[in-house]
């Protein structure tokens, strides 16, 4: 699984000179790389260094203070509804705590981007929606409401909506965080064999190291300290050759500097 | 029992100030203060403190507060301070609380400052809230649009679960409020009337009141309590779960999705309500007649349906329609806007009814001011 780091592939997501804040209150700014077509990229940094607010402008739920976010060549922040709506029909976005809308049966959660943006018969929207749900191993739950089954089974039922329409980008907002490690490591798999199967880009927020090194193709590390990105480039080399200090701290989990980040 | 708490002071060879402390601390017994240290860092000036423990029983936070807050006043003092001779978990438990000095800019950010300033910030958070609920008004307007155009996406099934809970779920508080409004107005009236011995108009009074005000304003406050604060809790909630940037982010708008079906069901379901109000607002009546004033309900009736006229009729169904409106765009607005904590939710479910219940009784003056001038 070992894949050379193919400098040819085309650029999916570039974020350009981007600035994050909320009102007067700067969270990030000058973030400036690009996510290229089929990798695991990693957003990766410390608690509430503003990880997930980074991915919440990637698809579109918060607008950037300044710069843009471009999906190939096409501008989401400048792009107008209808072409708005064609690119978030390309995304699968998996939410923290699942967000599986709770008054329906997770068939129901599957079927609906499905009945909106299809023209599949109820019963082809039911057959797909059960092949979703077994594709992340959770056959025979559609008629159970998501409040009926586990966290871990929640997240995985949220996987299975975010690839119910083949996106070909998926989001995942701290895919591992409440999961016990060794659902953990199989919800990674999975990610894994998502890519490879459906061909998908996928970034993942995250700052569970196991998962990072398992997975991660490249990385984005966000800096609390300087409000801007420490270093980008897959995990492992930042790990060994960083130059940036905060950087190999968080990748080694600051051993032999225990402290020396106070 | 434990044993007591023990603390001694006393100056040492080269201006070191002693301090001993032994026997049972606990949090129970409260901290000591540490006036009298203060006092002998003042009196004494001395260079060096030492603290030390001898007899020391079972301690807790209690000894490492009093031992931190005496650190800090050597630290003010400029004053040496020897932990050795502390036990070893005392003296990691207070290196522990010193590793990471305390972060000055670490304070929550809110509005302080003298009056004026407060007043300031306070306006421009209420000129932002009245933005926000044009902005959602236009939205749901276009929503609007979209329904009439059949472009607007939302599930039949919800509208059903919604229409059903506006409606035919709320009938028995309805029918329990405005059977006493009812009852209530007749009292009211008949008590007044005898004095003339005109209780027969108790009908008219109570029929004119009923369709053209009660009846609709009675519901819309039952409604803007029950419905109004259910829907703030039920979009806060999915907004705190996330539901809400899920959708979003499917290409599906929250807009046509959550609130469109919403303010159909209200508005579809107030002026049935409404109506329903009126006739249980005059059974009410009735009985009061019957019992209190000999009028027989087949008397009532006749006096009812002589007494009120299509107009009346008309503007009660009218107004329960506006405030069905009102109710629903109230009660989405404040669950769409709600932050991002249970508390929110609540408060969002608070200002739904407060929103509601204000926008309904200003317009129902408005209302009525109208129709006076326009003589309807």
């Amino acid at each position: 699984m070992e894949r050379a780091q193919d400098t040819t592939k085309v650029a999916a997501i570039t974020v350009a000179d981007l600035t994050m804040a909320y009102g007067d209150f700067v969270v990030m700014q000058g973030l400036d790389f690009t996510i290229r077509r089929g990798d695991i990229f990693i957003i990766m940094g410390g608690s509430g260094c503003g990880k997930s607010t980074l991915l919440r402008h990637l698809i579109g739920l918060v607008e950037p203070a300044r710069g843009e976010v471009l999906y190939g060549a096409q501008s989401f922040t400048q792009a107008d509804t209808e072409a708005r709506a064609a690119l978030l029909r390309r995304f699968g976005v998996l939410y923290q705590s699942g967000a599986l809308w709770s008054s329906m049966t997770l068939a129901e959660n599957i079927a609906l981007p499905l009945g909106e943006f299809t023209d599949l018969s109820p019963r082809e929207i039911r057959e797909v929606a059960a092949l979703k749900l077994a594709l992340v191993g959770l056959a025979g739950f559609e008629d159970f409401y998501p409040a009926e089954i586990s966290g871990g089974m929640q997240k995985r039922a949220g996987l299975a909506r975010a690839i119910a329409l083949d996106p070909d980008m998926l989001f995942f907002d701290e895919p591992s965080a409440g999961l016990d490690p060794l659902s953990s490591a199989r919800l990674d798999e999975l990610i894994l064999e998502l890519r490879d199967s459906l061909g998908a880009t996928i970034v993942i927020v995250t700052h569970e190291l196991a998962s990072i090194f398992a997975i991660g193709d490249d990385s984005v590390f966000l800096d609390t300290e300087t409000r801007t990105m420490g270093a980008v480039g897959n995990p492992k080399q930042l790990r060994d050759h960083a130059d940036n200090h905060d950087v190999r701290n968080f990748l080694t989990r600051g051993v032999g500097n225990l402290g020396g980040g106070a | 029992m434990a044993a007591a708490r023990e603390l001694a002071l006393r100056m040492g060879d080269g201006a070191a100030l002693h301090v001993q402390v032994g026997g049972g601390w606990q949090l129970r017994d409260g901290i000591p203060a540490l006036d009298e240290l203060s006092e002998r860092f003042a009196a004494e000036r001395p260079e060096r403190l030492v603290l030390e423990a001898s007899g020391l029983g079972e301690w807790d936070s209690s000894l490492v507060v009093w031992l931190a807050g005496a650190m800090a006043l050597a630290g003010e003092a400029a004053v040496a301070v020897d932990v050795s001779a502390l036990p070893e978990g005392v003296r990691r438990l207070l290196a522990l609380a010193h590793a990471v000095p305390e972060n000055k800019n670490a304070r929550p950010g809110r509005a302080t400052g003298p009056l004026l300033v407060r007043l300031g910030s306070a306006a421009l958070v209420l000129a932002a809230d009245c933005r926000r609920g044009l902005e959602f008004l236009g939205e749901a307007t276009l929503s609007c649009g979209r329904l009439l155009r059949g472009q607007a996406r939302f599930r039949r099934s919800d509208l059903t679960v919604l229409i059903e809970d506006c409606g035919a779920r709320a009938l028995p508080i309805v029918t329990l409020i405005s059977f006493l409004v009812g009852l209530i107005l007749a009292f009211v009236g008949a008590i007044q009337l005898q004095q003339f011995g005109a209780e027969i108009y108790v009908a008219n009074l109570v029929g004119i009141a009923m369709l053209r005000e009660m009846g609709a304003m009675m519901t819309a406050i039952i409604m803007a309590g029950r419905t109004g604060a259910a829907f703030a809790a039920q979009l806060g909630t999915m907004k705190v779960t996330q539901e809400i940037d899920a959708l979003t982010t499917m290409g599906i708008p929250a807009m046509d999705f959550l609130v469109l079906p919403r303010m159909i069901a209200l508005c579809l379901m107030m002026p049935l309500l409404a109506l329903y109000a009126d006739l249980v607002g005059i059974a009410g009546g009735a009985v009061v007649g019957a019992t209190m004033l000999d009028l027989s309900p087949a008397l009532y009736f006749r006096q009812t349906v002589g007494a009120v006229t299509m107009a009346d009729f008309s503007v009660g169904v009218l107004k329960s329609g506006v405030f069905g409106v009102l109710i629903a765009v109230a009660g989405c607005l404040r669950g769409m806007e709600c932050g991002n904590s249970s508390s929110a939710v609540g408060e969002a479910a608070t200002s739904a009814v407060v929103t509601g219940i204000v926008l309904v009784i200003v317009s129902d003056a408005l209302i009525t001011v109208l129709f006076t001038f326009v003589g309807f």
